[in-house]
């Protein structure tokens, strides 16, 4: 049984056991047609193939086959397991391979060739010239697919080309929010250290007024800085991804902010590294130590958090430390009551480690902070009563260092700790009692001989550091007061001289030469008290985080304090700024734009314009603008562009310091799941009517877009009232196919009344809608009528994407009729715009019970392409998609009400025959457009 | 980037391992076994080992340990990140993340394995797609397998990969088209031995289990969302949406997801449902100590709590309890030294209490530090947050056209 045998040799691997022998038998089951075989064998061969490398070569021919298979998922797992199998012999063809699916037509394929780079380079890096060539091609890939994973090569085989990465800038910034995560991480990595050697530093001025005070005149010469539109670009494009659910993406966001951003913007990651701190402990602790490093730096950021760093008792130790370090770093005058407060519950803990770890975190606010000193040391002497000798021990470290800042006015504690030394058997502790009492022996001038009479009895039982500083002591006191200790201090130095270790022996020597004065000794022990009681300066006590800035934040190296191989540094930023233009991608002139009006992914009413060069478009759009469409409703472009935003952006802008024009534009990229869309809001300010309709002009907007909007050139009028009936008032209606612009998802209907009467008709309105549930309506504004007088008005209703009739009262000031309308189904949709692979890809999601396929003949009259376009649009409100086959007309709509796609599809055959297809998720409106346009194709 | 794999269980024994580039030896976890031993308990080991030639990157989930290999400079969140999500997986496949799960799939694992990352980048990590490459072990079909010989290798060809959504499986047929929302509220707390409130702050997560056909498009938008401190999304919702209309627009994986998370931070805003008064004493002589311990309800808004554990980290000096308790089970670990006290139900006409003795190793200085006690508790139909839960309203943008006419949404709340 091959799957089980199959299995067992998984398990081998898994478990770590040798299973090579079995490598001829297992490799000729890689042609197997059992998947799960298959893959064990792939899995079997590249594990072992470096190993038996003759033997694997057996297998390469069935992978080169399937380099050429139509399936792109079958070439692209090909490409992976053939790049994975370590075999220096075929390399030629793993490079011919990469090259080949590099330009594959399959994005996926191109995905699998950026891994299979690293790969390649790994094995022989004498190919990594020709690995560039291929990665500065796939770089220029525009797909989300793609882009990860060559950055990804990037970033293993030539780091440092920055010059790749020009041209791809903008396009990367623009795609990051699309990436895969994992993708997301190491181009916000790369471009960060991109950032660093393109731009100028944002907080130039800042850290100048600081520096150069005394000289304003440098100062007044600098030019103000300018932030470069794409130093901003990549700003404001990673920003949403601190809300990404994955912490490596939020770290990554952070410590781009934190290197590139100018000082007022960095907080906002905050908040976001405080989520973090919610995750596991892991991502707790990476977070925590970047934290700490940026709280050195920056501590106004995280003050307002200071409450998320408090411990839990849960934490484990290596969390608690570094949170306490994070406090320490944020305490300052104002929260430092706060702060200490919480650190005494921490010293009562049961974990030790965290307890010395609080204390010295005391000892470090109290030296930053002046203000608290005295508190803290009294604290802290408070704890040498404490039973737990650790934390004794701790504090006496602490005190020790705190006292050598202003030792005059402590002499008590001196004395208290002198008393200690009988207790305390922490080397280290002991160590540092006895290193104070010698440095201020004249401040306790009555113990001190004393403690070294005690000390020179246990001196053999002590620790080395003890040791040292016995001797230290003594000597410091045979200077000070040679009477009471000489003869104790000759006692040391001797038991020092056999002493088993040799840093002990030296020392006593030596200071036996520069104390003990004798005919030989030199000319230093004159100054031997010079040496001894020199005032020391007071320790510094400081973060170990200070400085670890100059690692790129969230990176390993950062985590270790030391550089890790491959790391990559992370430049100084220039001092002036390198040509921006380098970053320009030429674009092609030719190709013009295509509009069609849509209902977009949010329902609304959009004008999509689909360009490859967005500026002329841009730039022509407000002057086309007709003056007569309303105020509060915005028509949304969408510009599907593929210029870079930051042009966009900035041609926007331009536009908008035009204020006659006064539209306000603002651009944003948004992330749709299909498409980035570049989306464009034009505000059309100045146009006083809000829902006064009658004064629609819509002539005028038909003519703007003529071309696209209304296909049909002729509009069919429906009968609302007849003029008989009507009692001189003759209504008729059509749909304009116009979007409603109060609300997106009703239908327009345009309503046109005529007065034959000779009296004048009042308070024309509309009452008592009676429509089936959900259905919606919008009511023109009440209107009157002269005398033979013409007047158009429009209104909107949501038939809900149902044909059902609309049924309401038309009320005079005299009468009430009561009519209805009934759209015909091809009103109830708006043209969507796709281009060919979109509709292939659409109508591939909609098919079996939501296609429906009818045969037909042609009428006499449909000779050519023109006349169905014409009959189609003219039945549905519909737009043509382009498409490649002169035989197949592809018409693609939303409907009005929910937005789901209708796609329609018009084959032609020889001989007047035909098919149509239409694909629409809504069962119903897909049969009745169906009958329909079979009719008016079969006139 | 990641280099190996190795599972290692909470005895030390190494039972899996995955290279994915050329091999290294399994003694390089000498130097993370040496880090287990310094550290004691298994969360102290540092997440981070060096070693002369490789960095160990290692996460601890369900009592194993997962330990990466790194050669060069990698962000290591990325690979913290990374393994999360292989634990996540394991659980999602097989229902939980063991040892002896692992072990019982072992050839799914490694298969998960192979397809999650390629050369040590992740490749394929979204649970749609994955299940479209490999699916999950049911009983029912590893009888199949074991009887007719075939495999748990989807035979498809996995299409949810080339995707621009590769979180949604595509081609999803429902009968019945069901979307459950459950907004689940946590308060984190941190209490002074008073009783006030030191920190406190309220997180939540909307986790959803999605039934839908088709490609839906959703919208989900709150009645408040100023309430929203800080957010997180799935990478299926739409940030630009959020940022600009403050409405949660997507399109759903299939099945069952985090959409997000959220955080409400506004200390006066938090109403701590219990209070505890709890009395515990050591005595100066005699090597014994006292403990009393109440529970009662504080504002619970007329729900009842349920599943109510108070837990105490008792000092190391402590030996056994002698305690009575008047409502649930008690139970203390003298090796862990963790008394754990499982009430249940509150009831709040007869407050549960429990009180006795605590008997101390002889000799032994009485402890000075008071234990820290943990209690955990759970309320049904109740969002902590209050205003915002009750307004949460979903949108269905383009429902799903399934064998049923109408796609039911089903929205269940706390």
């Amino acid at each position: 049984n091959l799957s089980r045998w199959g299995i067992f040799v998984a398990i081998m691997i898994a478990r770590g056991k040798n299973a090579s022998d079995l490598f001829p038998a297992v490799v000729k089951n890689v042609a197997c047609k059992n998947i799960e075989v298959k893959k064990l064998v792939y899995v079997y061969l590249v594990r072992y193939a470096e190993e038996q490398q003759d033997l694997a070569l057996l297998s390469i021919s069935t992978f080169q086959r399937g380099l050429k298979d139509p399936n792109q998922l079958i070439r692209a797992s090909a490409l992976r397991v053939l790049s994975s199998i370590r075999v220096t012999i075929i390399v030629p063809i793993m490079m011919l391979a990469i090259k080949e699916a590099a330009s594959d037509m399959s994005p996926y394929v191109r995905k699998t060739a950026a891994h299979a780079i690293p790969k390649l380079h790994s094995l022989d890096p004498e190919q990594k010239d020709q690995l560039i060539e291929v990665i500065e091609k796939l770089l220029a890939d525009k797909t989300t697919l793609v882009a990860g994973s060559v950055v990804m090569a990037f970033e293993e085989v030539c780091p440092d080309r920055i010059d790749l990465i020009h041209k791809n800038y903008r396009k990367l910034c623009n795609l990051l929010i699309d990436v895969e995560e994992w993708g997301q991480v190491v181009i916000i990595n790369m471009l960060t250290r991109y950032a660093r050697t393109q731009f100028l530093n944002p907080n130039i001025n800042v850290s100048i007024t600081h520096m150069c005070e005394s000289e304003p005149a440098t100062l007044a010469k600098r030019k103000p800085y300018v932030m470069d539109p794409d130093h901003r670009l990549l700003l404001r494009n990673t920003k949403p991804l601190l809300q990404s659910r994955n912490a490596a993406v939020v770290m990554a966001v952070a410590q781009l902010y934190f290197h590139l951003a100018p000082k007022a913007e960095v907080g906002i990651i905050a908040k976001a590294l405080v989520r973090l701190m919610r995750s596991h402990s892991e991502v707790q602790y990476v977070v925590l130590q970047n934290v700490a490093t940026m709280s050195i730096k920056r501590r106004g950021m995280f003050e307002p958090y200071l409450k998320s760093f408090y411990i839990r008792s849960t934490d484990p130790t290596q969390i608690k430390v570094l949170k306490l370090e994070v406090l320490t770093n944020l305490a300052n005058e104002t929260n430092i009551s706060t702060i200490l407060r919480e650190f005494q519950t921490y010293i009562k803990s049961m974990d030790k480690d965290f307890v010395a770890a609080s204390i010295q975190a005391i000892g470090r606010c109290a030296t930053n902070i002046g203000e608290v000193r005295d508190t803290c040391l009294n604290g802290l002497v408070q704890l040498l009563s404490n039973r737990d000798e650790l934390v004794v021990a701790e504090s006496v470290v602490v005190i020790k260092k705190l006292l050598q800042m202003q030792p005059e006015q402590h002499s008590d504690i001196i004395k208290h700790m002198a008393k200690l030394i009988d207790n305390i058997q922490v080397p280290m502790a002991r160590a540092s009692i006895l290193w104070l009492i010698g440095e201020y022996c004249e401040h306790v001038p009555k113990i001190a001989p004393d403690v070294l009479r005690k000390m020179a009895k246990s001196f053999t039982n002590e620790e080395d550091i003890v040791k040292l500083q016995i001797i230290n002591l003594a000597a410091k006191l045979y200077l000070t007061n040679s009477k009471q200790s000489k003869l104790l201090t000759q006692y040391v130095l001797n038991l020092a001289k056999y002493d088993q270790n040799y840093d002990i022996r030296d020392r006593a020597r030596f200071i036996r030469q520069l104390i003990v004065p004798t005919d030989k000794s030199g000319a230093l022990s004159k100054y031997a008290k010079k040496l001894f009681l020199a005032l020391k300066p007071a320790p510094v006590l400081e973060s170990p985080f200070k400085d670890r800035d100059h690692f790129q934040l969230g990176s390993l190296s950062h985590l270790l304090n030391a550089k890790a191989a491959g790391y990559q540094e992370l430049p100084n930023w220039p001092e002036s700024a390198p040509d921006p233009s380098v970053r320009n991608v030429e674009v092609k002139d030719s190709v013009c734009a295509e509009r069609t009006v849509l209902t977009g992914p949010e329902g609304a009413g959009v004008l999509l314009l689909q360009t490859t060069r967005g500026s002329s478009n841009m730039q022509d759009l407000p002057k086309k603008r007709p003056k007569t469409l309303t105020k509060k409703n915005p028509l949304l472009l969408y510009l599907k562009n593929q210029k870079s935003a930051s042009e966009s952006e900035s041609e926007s802008e331009s536009s908008e310091s035009e204020e006659e024009s006064e539209e306000e534009s603002e651009e944003e990229s948004e992330s749709d799941t299909n498409v980035r869309k570049k989306r464009v809001r034009l505000d059309w300010n100045r146009i006083p009517c809000i829902i006064n309709f009658d004064q629609f002009d819509m002539n005028k907007i038909t003519s703007v877009f003529s071309q696209t909007l209304a296909p049909s050139g002729s509009i069919k009028m429906y009968e609302l009232l007849h003029r008989i009936k009507g009692e001189g008032l003759a209504v008729e209606y059509c749909f304009s196919r116009q979007p409603f612009s109060p609300e997106p998802n009703m239908v327009a209907v345009q309503i046109q009344f005529t007065n034959n009467t000779n009296s004048e008709t009042k308070n024309l309105h509309i009452e008592d809608p009676r429509l089936q549930s959900g259905m919606r309506i919008r009511e023109f504004a009440e209107i009157g009528l002269q005398p033979s007088e013409s007047v158009t008005v429009v209104m909107g209703i949501d038939f809900c994407d149902s044909t059902q009739a609309a049924n309401f009262q038309l009320c005079t000031h005299t009468r009430k009729f009561f009519v209805s309308i009934q759209p015909p189904v091809g009103e109830l949709m708006t043209p969507a715009f796709l281009t060919e692979n979109d509709f292939k890809k659409e109508q591939g999601k909609l098919m079996g019970m939501n296609e429906i396929l009818e045969k037909l003949t042609l009428g006499e009259k449909c000779v050519n392409e023109h006349v169905i376009v014409e009959r189609v649009t003219a039945t549905a409100n519909l737009s043509r998609v382009p498409c490649g086959s002169d035989k197949e007309c592809r018409f693609a709509g939303k409907t009005v009400s929910s937005g789901c796609l209708v796609l329609v599809t018009v084959t032609t055959k020889e001989g007047g025959g035909a098919q149509l297809t239409v694909n629409c998720e809504k069962m119903l409106i897909g049969t009745m457009l169906v009958k329909d346009i079979l009719q008016a194709l079969s006139q | 980037m990641i280099h190996s794999l190795f599972l290692i269980n909470n005895a030390g024994d190494l039972f899996l391992e995955k290279h994915w580039k050329s091999v290294i030896s399994r003694s390089v976890c000498d130097y993370f076994f040496e880090a287990r031993e310094k550290a004691v308990e298994p969360d102290n080991v540092p997440p981070v080992i060096r070693t002369p030639h490789h960095y160990l990157i290692n996460i601890y989930r369900e009592k194993i340990f997962f330990v990466s290999v790194i050669q060069t400079e990698v962000p290591p969140l990325f690979v913290i990140e990374f393994l999360h999500r292989v634990a996540e997986t394991f659980q999602d496949y097989f229902g939980e993340c063991s040892e002896s799960t692992i072990k019982d799939n072992v050839v799914i694992v490694y298969e998960l394995l192979e397809e999650m990352l390629d050369n040590g980048f992740p490749l394929a990590t979204e649970s749609n797609i994955l299940k479209e490459l490999i699916r999950p072990p049911t009983i029912l079909r590893s009888m199949v397998n074991t009887i007719t010989g075939s495999s748990n290798v989807g035979e498809t060809l996995p299409t949810g990969q080339l995707s621009t959504i590769p979180w949604r499986r595509a081609g999803v047929k429902y009968t019945n088209n069901e979307a459950y929302f459950d907004v689940v509220e946590e308060i984190d707390a941190i209490l002074d031995k008073s009783g006030t409130t030191v920190f406190a702050e309220i997180q939540g997560v909307i986790d959803a289990c999605v039934k839908l056909s088709g490609m839906p498009d959703l919208t989900l938008s709150f009645m408040n969302p100023r309430l929203l401190d800080d957010v997180s999304f799935h990478p299926c919702v739409r940030y630009k949406r959020w940022e600009s209309e403050r409405v949660i627009s997507f399109v759903p994986p299939d099945g069952n997801f985090q959409l997000m998370s959220y955080h409400i931070s506004a200390q006066n805003l938090v109403a701590i449902p219990v209070y505890v008064k709890q009395n515990i004493s050591f005595f100066e002589t005699g090597s014994s100590g006292r403990l009393d311990i109440t529970v009662g309800p504080k504002q619970t808004m007329g729900k009842t709590v349920e599943g109510l554990v108070v837990t105490v980290h008792m000092p190391k000096v402590v030996l056994s309890a002698n305690l009575n308790a008047t409502q649930g089970t008690y139970n203390y670990d003298p090796v862990t030294k963790i008394l754990v006290w499982d009430i249940g139900k509150l009831n709040p006409q007869k407050l549960p209490n429990l009180k006795g003795s605590l008997s101390l190793q002889s000799g032994a200085p009485k402890p000075e530090e008071n234990p820290s006690l943990n209690i955990d508790l759970k309320i049904q139909q109740l969002a902590i947050s209050g205003r915002l839960g009750s307004f949460i309203s979903v949108g269905c943008d383009s429902l799903p056209a399934g064998p049923c006419d109408k796609a039911l949404l089903l929205l269940t709340l706390f």
